[in-house]
């Protein structure tokens, strides 16, 4: 696979590290124990569009969200995760 | 002999001698093994892997089944090579396979006579009884008696490298399409790679007695690479495989750099991958001619007609004397006309069709040939080589007509196989009597043969058309040239499959012994689909993946299901197109080099001083440094833990992960990150602190230290070193991108020892630029700070200790490491310091009861640990929601406990099972288990780190330390986890 790098431009997977679903919002503190199993252990499996995590980690370090469709590893985006930098 | 006099793609002026089963042979450059065997009357090459039935060629190119052959000798030696893809040179050793004693006698032969005990499925039906016979008998007996070549069982001597290669254009096989694409995106001045499988450019038109503008086939390829010679950005990858289509443009390649030679030159790869990032692709495979079923259809002198065609006009061979054509289409006319030219007795043509074009009638009258309109092969007489061959009329008389070459032209399957690779099914096309590419990958387009288009003419127009539209695609445009023109016209594709009537073996896997009654009975046991069938039968399984017969056996199932060639479809066509070594993918990452060695700044020293290394992650790290006298390990470190007790002792911890952190909000990331409160943390303290995965479960351990009001330094364990790094930018960049903190890895930047001992002190004041103030009072525990040392070199000072002792960390930039630990060295011989490794270190956190690898194994929390109030109530943390689950709370829980042998002398041993006294050594008794052990010079016995379950309330009671793996059954007493000092008076000074 190839995943444009918004920082790095167009990259090799080797140099990325993947570790899933992207978008998760992390409970606050006090949330119900229900909220933070959620947040750890449920995830969708999506067939098509998922929006996922990857680190690139043999380049510029920067985790991103690649919008990549399952099906086919097409990818349609790939952006900072911590939105555009300030 | 039955070289032709004159003609083919060979060097006549030099003759090459090789040798295949220890006999002497000749052939000339351009030559491959197989062409060169024929040339020399050979028409034997093998035995087949479950009848040991005699085999010959069949082919010319990488679908033969038949001619494989084990390669060269000793550690070079490489089984189940096909003869027809191996380039010959001079000294070149092969030898036949599969046979014993000898390939013109072998007496496993007696299997084809076995053959109903080994239908397709026997190993899932026989050898059932009795079941402990299987490892002892059956099983080494069927693979004395089945399978093809045998591994060299030694090391590889060559060397194989990888590289990446980027470009606009990837053009797959140097046919009439391959080449005219890649002329027509290589004049554009697009960047064109094209890949050739063969040592020459021209695919088919090598083999083709066909002309284009007006000139030979293999001339106008040799004219073309002269032009794609002169075009700025075009390179030429010959005797370079493409085995996989892969995401986004991806390809991968095999080059073959020195197969065709002895051995590599000096520092020559053998072979090179390739992985190809293509921004278009141009696939042009061409085709390969399939297997028609028909009995006998294996004896040697029965060979696919494009082959025959091959060794006639490519190598000038002739594969017979009188030859005998099977076709259903025009196709096996071509070779009738070929064999005619080079003056070949062709004895009759068999023609599926009842109607037979006159030209066709008489060009076989000018040969003199009988055509049988509408007959049938049913079978093969002769022994190792074919005498002659059955045939019925169509008014259903069956005689044998003698031949020694059986040329069989039963139609073309494009090679689709990459346009397959992610997955695009192909599709059945009645017209073209084949299977087509389905939809290719996003970036490739499938032209000339490969996608349907058999004629030369079609080939030039398709590549010219895809070549220019590809290098536009990729950026450069230009104007469309005509395609060159070819003379041969468009051919139609000849449908055989199967012949019924057959009296002997019919073979569908011409490898792996697959015949149409397999595949009968597969289909009556219910395997139907063509997956299930292939897996049952292992038909298209063998090395060759079914190149000749897979889809022949599509429409063998097909024809008994009844079912269309479209309903029936293919199986998946996987990577790799044809066998890679795993060597040529490994590269040059293999042994030694699998990985790089890290090495520590004071690594040299250590080796100085005789260290015994052992690996811990990428790291070496000493484990013990032996003194002349010292016969046993324990005896070392137990000389140098009672060294660091009593005196002092240095330890090289460079290798702890060390990350830098800056910014007004890093403590609030450090708070984030670790169980306690480090942001309260006051300038030149250091703290030590726990980080849990947000499932709850201990992560990793280390200390921070505040150097200023905003940078801080941490450091993890060796082994999380990377994992912590990546863990913090997740935690910073994806949940709190908002805080304005920075941090790196410098654990490469710093060189790191721990001084350790009550003479700890005294060395450090030593070490330290003269002024330095390590007084407890300005230097308590815990304490951090910066000072120099070496005339002024920065130095980074901790009061931390692992070993229970008064101790230091001190840290230098690497460059300095070196020097620093030889001063230490000096600095410390007033107060015999030693130096000690990972064994003591060891030694000496289980007599103070720090957990470590054994006990940080990702299943324990913090409270099994004992370090619950370590957990704070007043902040979020990684891990603190889900650390409070009830079942982590259960008090039944293993936790961290001490262990002490009952009997003093008894061993222990890391791993044994805790279990009640006098309890049965049963799962349903099982407490805990033995995480760490070592032998304590301090307590003279062994001790242990368990996790028992409630342990911490068992202290003072025995248990039974059971480990049956290695006969260990001991009594053991539990106690707190801290062996020595518990009070820590003697961190303290």
């Amino acid at each position: 696979m190839r995943i444009p790098c918004p920082h790095c431009g167009e990259r090799g997977n080797e140099e990325f590290f993947y570790l899933g679903a992207a978008g998760l919002q992390r409970p606050a503190a006090d949330a119900s124990a229900d909220a933070w199993h959620d947040y750890v252990y449920q995830r969708d499996n999506p067939f098509g569009t998922h929006k996922e995590l990857w680190q690139h980690v043999n380049g510029c370090r920067r985790w991103l969200v690649v919008t990549r469709d399952t099906r086919t590893h097409a990818i349609a985006a790939a952006e900072d995760a911590a939105g555009a930098p300030a | 002999m039955s070289r032709l006099p004159a003609g083919g793609l060979i060097d006549r002026t030099t003759t090459l001698r090789f040798q295949f089963d220890g006999r002497a042979f000749t052939g000339h450059p351009g030559d491959t093994l197989a062409s060169a065997l024929l040339a020399s009357g050979e028409k034997l090459f093998g035995r087949s892997f479950k009848y040991h039935r005699p085999r010959g060629v069949l082919a010319a190119g990488p679908e033969e089944p038949n001619a494989l052959v084990g390669l060269r000798t000793g550690a070079r030696r490489e089984p189940n090579i096909p003869a027809t893809l191996v380039e010959l040179y001079e000294g070149l050793e092969a030898a036949s396979q599969n046979r014993y004693p000898s390939l013109r006698f072998d007496l496993m032969a007696v299997n084809s006579l076995l053959s109903p005990f080994f239908p397709a499925g026997f190993y899932y039906k026989t050898f059932m009884w009795p079941a402990s016979w299987w490892e002892k008998v059956y099983e080494p007996a069927i693979r004395r008696a089945a399978g093809l070549g045998r591994a060299s069982g030694t090391e590889d001597p060559d060397h194989y490298t990888k590289e990446n290669l980027f470009c606009d254009v990837l053009v797959i096989g140097s046919g009439p399409a391959g080449l005219a694409a890649a002329h027509a995106a290589g004049r554009r001045g697009a960047r064109v790679v094209l890949c050739e499988a063969d040592a020459r450019l021209g695919g088919r038109l090598l083999s083709e007695a066909s002309e284009i503008d007006g000139q030979p086939g293999a001339q106008w390829a040799e004219a073309t690479e002269a032009a794609l010679r002169d075009c700025p950005e075009v390179k030429i990858l010959r005797r370079t495989t493409v085995f996989g289509a892969y995401d986004h443009g991806t390809y991968g390649a095999l080059e073959r750099v020195a197969d065709h030679k002895p051995q590599p030159d000096d520092h020559e790869p053998r072979q090179r991958y390739w992985r190809i990032i293509a921004k278009r692709a141009v696939l042009a495979a061409g085709a390969i001619e399939r297997l028609a079923v028909f009995g006998g259809n294996d004896r040697p002198g029965v060979m696919l007609s494009g082959a025959v065609r091959s060794y006639l006009n490519r190598y000038a061979v002739a594969p017979g004397k009188s030859a005998i054509v099977l076709t259903s289409g025009d196709d096996g006319w071509r070779t009738v006309a070929d064999l005619v030219r080079h003056d070949i007795k062709v004895a009759a043509v068999v023609d599926r069709r009842t109607e037979i074009a006159a030209t066709h009638e008489a060009l076989a009258a000018q040969a003199g040939a009988q055509v049988f309109a509408g007959g049938r092969v049913v079978g093969t007489s002769g022994s190792t080589s074919l005498w002659g061959v059955d045939v019925v009329d169509a008014a259903g008389e069956r005689r044998r007509v003698p031949a020694d070459l059986l040329a069989v032209a039963g139609g073309w399957n494009p090679a689709v196989h990459l346009a397959s690779h992610l997955g695009g099914r192909p599709v059945w096309d009645e017209a073209r009597a084949a299977f087509l590419p389905g939809p290719p990958p996003p970036g490739m387009v499938v032209v000339g043969a490969a996608a349907g288009n058999f004629s030369t003419a079609a080939c030039l127009a398709d590549g010219t058309g895809a070549g220019a539209a590809a290098a536009e695609d990729a950026g450069f445009p230009g104007v469309a040239h005509a395609p060159p023109r070819s003379n041969d016209a468009a051919a139609d594709n000849a449908k055989i499959w199967i012949i019924p009537g057959a009296r002997q073996k019919a073979f569908v896997d011409l490898q792996h012994d697959v015949t149409d009654k397999d595949i009968a009975l597969a289909r009556r046991e219910g395997f139907v689909r063509v997956e299930h069938m292939k897996r049952y039968t292992t038909h298209g399984m063998a090395t060759d993946q079914g190149k000749s017969g897979g889809v022949t056996g599509m429409a063998v199932m097909a024809a008994l299901t009844g079912q269309s060639m479209a309903e029936t479809g293919t199986t998946m066509f996987r990577p790799p197109y044809t066998p890679v070594a795993i060597g040529a993918l490994a590269g040059h990452h293999r042994g030694r080099d699998f990985r790089p060695f890290r090495l520590t700044p004071g690594h040299r020293w250590a080796e100085e001083q005789g260290a015994v290394w052992i690996e811990t992650g990428p790291w070496l790290r000493a484990q013990w440094f032996p003194k002349p006298a010292e016969t046993d390990w324990l005896q070392s470190v137990t000389r140098e833990v009672e060294a660091v007790r009593n005196n002092v002792g240095v330890c090289d911890v460079s290798t702890l992960g060390k990350i830098e952190i800056v910014g007004p909000d890093a403590g609030k990331l450090l708070d984030v990150l670790y169980t306690s409160t480090f942001s309260t943390l006051p300038v030149g303290r250091t703290r030590y602190g726990v980080m849990l995965r947000e499932d709850g479960f201990v992560f990793d351990d280390g200390t921070t230290a505040r150097l200023a009001p905003d940078r801080w330094v941490m450091t993890t364990t060796t082994a999380n070193a990377p994992r912590v790094l990546q863990h913090m930018e997740f935690v910073h960049q994806v949940l709190y991108p908002a805080w304005r903190v920075a941090f790196v890895s410098v654990t490469d930047r710093w060189a790191q020892f721990a001084i350790a001992g009550p003479k700890s002190r005294d060395v450090v004041a030593a070490v330290l630029d003269p002024g330095a103030d390590v007084s407890d009072s300005a230097f308590p525990f815990m304490a951090a700070g910066t000072f120099t040392s070496l005339g002024g070199v920065e130095t980074r000072l901790f009061r931390i200790s692992f070993s229970g002792e008064r101790a230091y960390e001190i840290g230098v930039p690497a460059a300095h490491g070196d020097a620093l630990v030889r001063k230490i060295m000096q600095a410390g011989a007033p107060h015999r310091i030693v130096p000690y490794g990972l064994e003591a270190l060891g030694v000496m956190r289980i007599e103070k009861g720090h957990p470590a690898g054994g006990e940080l194994n990702g299943q324990t929390t913090a409270r099994d640990l004992g370090m619950a109030r370590m957990m704070s109530t007043k902040k979020d943390f990684v891990g603190r929601a889900l650390a409070q689950r009830p079942a982590l709370l259960d008090p039944q829980r293993p936790t961290l406990v001490g262990l002490r042998p009952f009997d003093r002398a008894a061993r222990l041993r890391a791993g044994g099972h805790l279990l009640p006294l006098g309890a049965p050594a049963e799962i349903s008794h099982d407490q805990g288990w033995i995480t760490s052990v070592a032998f304590s010079p301090s307590l003279n016995h062994w001790m242990g780190l368990a996790m028992l379950a409630n342990g911490t309330a068992r202290h003072g009671e025995r248990v039974r330390a059971y480990d049956p793996v290695r006969d260990g059954d001991v009594e053991v007493e539990v106690v707190p986890p801290c062996f020595i000092d518990p009070e820590g008076a003697r961190l303290r000074g």
